[in-house]
């Protein structure tokens, strides 16, 4: 059978995408032994995919931007479904963990001053975005990496974590594989960090790498930690639609915070057509307005292509469905137009977004410059995870924490674009500081052996299935049915079809059939990684369901208002003792009163 | 749409392993990645091909698609001649693991042996610096890699020579020179260029420079000016009198 090496880190970070590795960071700092598990080779999570930039009220270019237009416009962003704990530790401690990674070696854009430049984005009041052209993620992750290989923590490359262990109630360390040649390893800590991201591989059409495939969730999930907010499946409006084999490849935001506008087929640019109430006083009026706003006048209002990405996508998919969209159903995203307006328009494209040039050129032979994108929505950031305490990020199971995508909280119903890059520094440093002082008061636990062995048995065992299904497959079914039948626009019919269609999934799911040995084995690692996408499917679905309204990113066509009297509180997945999913219903708890003043005040 | 072939290295060592060929329907727009994981899919569940954002971005997918180290994610199957069967295999610079993967980790190993970012003072009380676009323009060139490490793959020195133990390569003359011309950094990377980084050994062919993804000018704007200095300090009569001077 199978022998394992065991390896003992004071804090096991799981995850080392941007918040992954700033808890590592700050645990190690605390003079801690720190572990660090990446699903991929160091450096290549999906942080290094975020475009716009990081949002960071640090008035660089807006004196008038300060912690609280950011809290509010989190909370706001979010319909006050967030854990307002978190909104205003995030927006107060988002510029010193901006400033921070300049003094570890970032280089962002800078104002003509010389400070870090700032760039408008959805939601957002004033510019507050600092970024690094359109690859902001990558000058963020390779920072974190490059900084971080200094800081004594040890790096599992290619490493899949496949279960918790737990010692009593007390997380204890966590049991995995290496992806290269299929061994086993146990990790026993004294404190667990999930930092796994997000869930977008259950759907068809996503942003999201293959990564993504909900690890952390349900890792928490098994070991009996609460998941909140489910339901709450960001769709980014501008995803590419065309060739089908970049379907779902970001058009980053700051296309429209550069001046991009979105048109039908008709021309017509239809962001015009629905503004919201909460939004009516921070939006322009007319064309000329919005583009005022985008080369920095102060007096004009934001246009509506900057809207909540909740709204933009939900108009872009009206456009579609009423027949006005473009001809791979999408519609257009227009950059070129700007060219009626400066003269250098192209290099000006170029310069700011050099990385959309190159995608478009490259995958689908446009020339942003000169012609304009099909886009259309894309799967794209789960507000919804393991529910946390907004300070130390320790989840409802002790020693288990969690930050950046997996934890929620922050984001409410709607996430702002911006807002996960400083959401990953400050729940991350966060996350990793109480990791280490809990690991400091706790020590290590003995492995429960047969526990270990039987959970590496259950792996393995779609090797001996002689006449098993093609785990790919799986895959491809689920992700359908979840883009058909739980996607962005919902119904109660539709999402019990998905319910019951799981349990099929499920079974069959149980009955895969690996070929090959353990190396590098992508069949094996996606009979695997599917139980972490089932588990998390469900719990979109449950908490779907059970959402009889429609708020941020949950949209039911069967419910389309908002309902204040029923809908504000937070779903909450947890697992009975007999392996069912519970779901329940939380009433938010009460804003504290200077904040809730705060809100009042900035309306 | 056409049926394409594909003929890819199977196996986990370079002796052992052969190449097979794999018929696929494809798609308008496909890149090479695409028929790769539909192969994967459909004929050959435990094919190892290592890939993550499959947009260009993470540097994961780099492979030598008909002899060319190229990212198959950005490699569309319309830029290639399909009359006859395309032909992948691993990067050469590198031990195999198995089919398309190799062992990149000595990457990583070099890396960190490269004195780390070492800020100046902040200007500021605040803890903050003031620095020009200027400045931060030249160096934001070198900060676009993506690790891809096909400039490694590439590199006679490395692919040809194996002499991994003495050369760092492309890619991390392009990581010391974005140290080196940041404007903030104050370290003194240069002694180790010369002697353990072995920078004297790029004759600068510029095959680097060819297949970088990211059109980052590796030859010309890294490896070049960093030449340049080391020349400047260690081998400049002037400066070699001067150093004399100092010492007596």
């Amino acid at each position: 059978m199978n022998t394992y090496d065991t390896f003992d880190y004071d804090v096991l970070v799981i995850g080392a995408g941007g918040a992954g590795l700033r808890a590592a960071i700050e645990a190690s700092a605390h003079g801690v032994t720190v572990g660090l598990i990446c699903k991929s080779l160091l450096g290549k999570a999906h942080t290094v995919m975020a475009e716009g930039g990081v949002a960071a009220a640090l008035s660089n270019v807006d004196e008038r931007d300060n912690w609280k237009v950011h809290f509010t416009d989190t909370m706001r962003g979010g319909q006050y479904l967030n854990n307002w704990r978190m909104a205003e530790l995030h927006a107060k401690e988002a510029p010193d963990r901006v400033r921070e990674l300049e003094a570890w070696g970032a280089l962002f854009d800078r104002t003509k001053d010389g400070k870090i430049l700032q760039r408008n984005f959805g939601g957002h009041k004033y510019p507050r975005l600092a970024h690094v052209g359109d690859r902001t993620g990558l000058e963020m992750i390779r920072t974190l990496q490059d900084h971080g290989i200094h800081q004594g923590v040890s790096v599992h490359m290619e490493f899949t974590i496949i279960s918790l262990l737990k010692s009593g109630d007390r997380v204890s360390g966590a049991l995995g594989y290496d992806r290269e040649r299929g061994r086993f390893n146990v990790f026993r800590s004294k404190a667990v960090v999930l930092a796994t991201g997000g869930v977008g591989r259950a759907y068809k059409i996503t942003s999201n790498s293959w990564e993504y495939t909900g690890d952390g969730h349900s890792l928490a999930y098994r070991a009996g930690a609460e998941l909140i907010d489910m339901e709450f499946l960001q769709f980014h409006p501008t995803g590419m639609v065309w060739p089908p084999s970049v379907q779902g490849i970001l058009v980053t935001e700051g296309v429209r915070g550069e001046g991009g506008i979105l048109l039908n087929k008709e021309g017509r640019r239809f962001m015009f057509d629905d503004i919201p109430d909460l939004y009516r006083n921070q939006t322009a009026d007319n064309e000329e307005e919005g583009w005022r706003y985008t080369q920095g006048d102060r007096n004009a209002r934001r246009p509506p292509e900057l809207l909540t990405r909740d709204h933009v996508a939900r108009c872009i998919v009206r456009e579609i469905k009423a027949g006005r969209g473009s001809p791979h159903g999408g519609v257009f995203l227009d950059i070129s137009w700007i060219k009626e307006k400066i003269p250098n328009a192209a290099e000006v494209i170029k310069k700011k977004l050099p990385s959309m040039y190159h995608q478009f050129k490259k995958l689908a032979d446009i020339d942003i410059t000169k012609e304009p994108m099909e886009v259309g929505p894309t799967t794209h950031y789960m507000m919804g995870g393991i529910r946390v305490d907004a300070d130390t990020q320790m989840s409802t199971v002790p020693g288990l924490f969690a930050a950046g995508e997996c934890a929620a909280g922050l984001h409410g119903a709607n996430r702002l674009g911006g807002n996960s890059l400083s959401d990953l520094l400050v729940f991350g440093k966060r996350a990793g500081e109480y990791a280490a002082l809990f690991a400091k008061e706790h020590g290590f636990e003995k492995v429960d052996d047969t526990k270990v062995k039987s959970i590496v048995g259950e792996s393995l065992q779609p090797f001996g299935r002689a006449n098993g299904e093609n785990p790919f497959q799986v895959q491809y079914d689920l992700q359908d049915m979840m883009q058909d039948l739980v996607g962005i626009v919902r119904n109660e019919a539709e999402m019990q079809q998905a319910v019951t269609e799981l349990k099929k999934l499920q079974e069959r799911a149980q009955n895969v059939k690996v070929v090959g040995n353990r190396e590098y084995n992508g069949g094996w690692h996606t009979a695997l990684d599917l139980q972490n996408l089932l588990t998390v499917s469900e719990a979109i679905a449950l908490a779907a369901l059970q959402r009889k309204e429609s708020r941020g990113a949950h949209f039911r066509e069967d419910y389309p208002s908002k309902d204040d009297q029923n809908g504000k509180f937070n779903s909450v997945v947890r697992i009975t003792a007999d392996g069912q999913m519970e779901i329940r219903k939380d009433s938010l708890p009460e804003i504290r009163e200077d904040l809730k003043q705060i809100i009042a005040e900035l309306k | 749409m056409a049926t394409v072939s594909f003929t890819i290295f199977r196996g986990n060592s370079p002796d052992t392993g052969a190449f097979e060929t794999y018929s696929t329907e494809t798609d308008e727009g496909m890149v090479v990645l695409d028929a790769v994981h539909k192969i994967q899919a459909e004929q050959a569940n435990d094919l190892s091909v290592r890939w993550n954002c499959k947009a260009g971005k993470c540097g994961s997918c780099s492979a030598e698609i008909n002899g060319m180290p190229k990212l198959m994610c950005m490699t569309r199957l319309s830029d290639l001649p399909l009359d006859k069967p395309v032909l992948l295999q691993p990067m050469k610079a590198f031990p195999l693991i198995k089919d398309l993967v190799t062992n990149v980790s000595w990457n990583f190993d070099v890396k960190k042996k490269i004195k780390k970012f070492k800020p100046r003072p902040p200007d500021n009380t605040d803890g903050t610096w003031r620095i020009a676009q200027e400045d931060v323009d030249r160096v934001q060139e070198f900060r676009k890699c993506i690790e891809c490490f096909l400039c490694q793959d590439v590199c006679h020195v490395l692919r040809e020579h194996r002499m991994h133990d003495q050369f760092i390569g492309p890619r991390f003359l392009v990581y010391s020179a974005a140290l080196e011309m940041h404007p903030l950094d104050t370290e003194d990377r240069l002694p180790d260029l010369k002697n353990s980084e072995g920078i004297g050994l790029c004759n600068i062919t510029k095959c680097c420079t060819a297949v970088c993804p990211e059109e980052i000018h590796i030859t010309d704007n890294a490896i070049i000016p960093l030449k340049e200095r080391v020349v400047d300090r260690f081998y400049d009569p002037w400066h070699w009198f001067l150093r004399l001077f100092k010492k007596s």
